[in-house]
């Protein structure tokens, strides 16, 4: 468990000396929130709360997604990973270490959103409710964060880059993140409840306000999780660093 | 006591086998050198005993123990890739980072004076010069107080005064009753250190033994002389053409200066040395198939005009020069 902190405080710091990373992974959210919610709530608190929820969880997507995918195929790539294999040290602490570091900087990019959504919406939780949202935020990071680690641990960083931007936006679309609740358009209705991220967004939709979450939709986020963490499992024993042939 | 060990080792990357059958022992208190060109299978067989690829067929050991199992390792100490250091973590930060793994590290300060990077525990990794992060690398492998270390290629790309600054760090750790295994491809460095040379090539051990009986197994003598034509000669296993100077590797050389005098070739500034031991290790590695494609489309331009055409005594000929791609320029 030390060392599990030790590998996140490293990773923290590599990633944290590069701040424009950070502010990057933080951009992307807190630009969409102000392209796409802020100009249509009007004064509508609740649909303003909904969409910010919406948000939060396409921010969750997109930097799990991102970091896990992107960030282990790169440092797959690079010779300091291999080395830290050869240290007397199972996979778990360093697991551990990413996944820790991983969610802190998952709320640390979700800060403007939920500033903007404070400041520029008339969004508005109970104290209760928001804690517990921060709470279904490290829940429902769990599927993309195995998601992310499937494409990083099978695909090459170049590869890694593409796939995960062509994964990351048809999830969004498709799981009805961009509509407001049971609005989007009538085929994303149909297949939003089989997408992970529909499952996800229900769960913060019932987190922030009176939502009942739809069975079927929760179901299939259990489906996802179990096969995402097959595949990750998977793709991290078949792994043994970047390979040549 | 036997630290780690290969036993008919073998590791096949799709169509290719880089390791076949290898069979390795390495007895405390040892310092053995691992030689052999680029694609021999020097590092393949060290990443198999530090644990990070699993052998296609065979075993390997550490301490007894599997090497993927992390328990095997906590009394090794491993290199990274020097171009693979963090390199937005400071030079201190890597070392805390490492020692945070072992339970009775050596502390921080005292590492870095030994590999002379005393002064530098704050600066970022990326500035560091190639020399200090090459130092910084090999210093990690000692943190742990281990009982063995695999070192490969350490002085790759060091200037002189770097790379014995670290000899003296590895000689000192040997003294002190460790076990070395330390992979080149540099010859100084291996007859310089090790007591112990294990020549491979093309994936295979082809000699395992003391320094002095490499060479002398080998036996290969340089016969050097200034000449224009020369007819075939007996027993020549290379043959080089540098300044004008030809130079003949060959397993007797008697009976060539023989030939040669009886042929009646007119030549001059004849001279006969015995070789170094890159030079016996490019006879031993010479005859075989070259161990990847890349290294002979890499080599051939280069060496080609040292083609002499002279005899052809081994059959193979063209083989033996890309077997030199192996060989550092700065030697």
């Amino acid at each position: 468990m030390q060392l599990a902190l030790v590998h996140a405080r490293y990773q923290l710091l590599e990633i944290i000396r590069i701040p424009v990373a950070v502010v990057g992974s933080a951009f992307f959210p807190a630009a969409a929130m102000i392209f796409f919610v802020v100009p249509f709530t009007g004064d509508d608190s609740v649909g303003a709360t909904f969409a910010t929820a919406s948000m939060i969880t396409f921010s969750v997507m997109s930097a799990n997604i991102f970091q896990y995918g992107v960030g282990v195929a790169e440092d797959r790539d690079q010779p300091w990973n291999p080395y830290t294999r050869t240290l007397p040290a199972g996979p778990a602490p360093r697991f551990a270490g990413r996944v820790l570091a991983g969610l802190a900087l998952t709320y640390l990019s979700l800060l403007p959103v939920v500033v903007i959504g404070a400041t520029l919406t008339p969004a508005r939780v109970t104290p209760l409710a928001f804690l517990l949202t921060a709470v279904t935020v490290a829940v429902i990071s769990v599927p993309f964060t195995l998601m992310g680690l499937a494409i990083g641990y099978s695909l090459p960083s170049k590869a890694a880059v593409v796939v995960a931007q062509v994964v990351f936006l048809p999830l969004a679309f498709g799981g009805g993140l961009l509509s407001a609740p049971g609005d989007a358009p009538g085929f994303i209705e149909t297949i939003a409840p089989f997408l992970p991220t529909r499952g996800a967004a229900e769960l913060m939709w019932s987190a922030v306000g009176d939502y009942p979450v739809q069975p079927l939709a929760l179901i299939m986020l259990g489906v996802w999780v179990v096969l995402l963490a097959s595949l990750a499992a998977w793709a991290y024993r078949r792994d043994e660093g970047r390979r040549f042939s | 006591m036997t630290l780690a060990r290969a036993d008919q080792a073998s590791r096949r990357y799709g169509d290719v086998l880089a390791l076949d059958r290898v069979d390795l022992e390495v007895r405390a208190g040892e310092l053995v050198g691992l030689l052999g060109p680029n694609g021999a299978g020097k590092s393949t067989l060290m990443n198999l005993l530090v644990g990070l690829r699993r052998p296609s067929s065979g075993r390997v050991e550490l301490f007894g123990g599997d090497p993927r199992d992390p328990a095997s390792r906590r009394q090794i100490g491993v290199t990274p890739q020097e171009t693979g250091l963090p390199g937005t973590l400071r030079v201190g930060e890597v070392v805390d980072f490492v020692s945070a793994h072992y339970p009775d590290p050596v502390p921080r300060g005292e590492l870095l004076d030994r590999f002379g990077l005393g002064d530098l525990a704050r600066r970022q990794t990326g500035g560091l010069s190639g020399g200090q992060r090459r130092r910084l690398a090999v210093a990690l492998a000692f943190v742990g107080r281990p009982r063995l270390v695999l070192l490969d290629e350490p002085t790759t790309g060091l200037d002189v005064a770097a790379r014995h600054t670290l000899w003296d760090a590895i000689r000192a750790f040997h003294d002190d009753g460790g076990t070395v295994l330390l992979s080149s491809h540099y010859l100084e460095e291996v007859e310089t250190l090790a007591h112990r040379v294990v020549v491979i090539g093309q994936g295979r051990v082809l000699a395992d033994d003391t320094v002095d009986a490499i060479r002398g197994i080998v036996g290969v003598r340089r016969v050097s002389l200034v000449a224009d034509d020369l007819p075939d000669l007996p027993g020549v296993v290379r043959a080089d053409r540098v300044d004008g100077r030809l130079h003949l590797l060959t397993t007797d050389a008697d009976e060539l200066v023989r030939a040669l005098v009886n042929s009646r070739a007119a030549f001059t500034d004849l001279e006969v040395r015995p070789t170094s031991l890159e030079e016996a290790f490019l006879a031993i590695t010479g005859g075989d198939q070259p161990g990847t494609g890349e290294q002979v489309s890499g080599v051939a331009p280069a060496s080609a005009p040292n083609q002499t055409g002279i005899g052809d005594p081994t059959g193979t000929e063209g083989q033996p020069t890309a077997a030199a791609g192996g060989r550092p320029t700065t030697l």
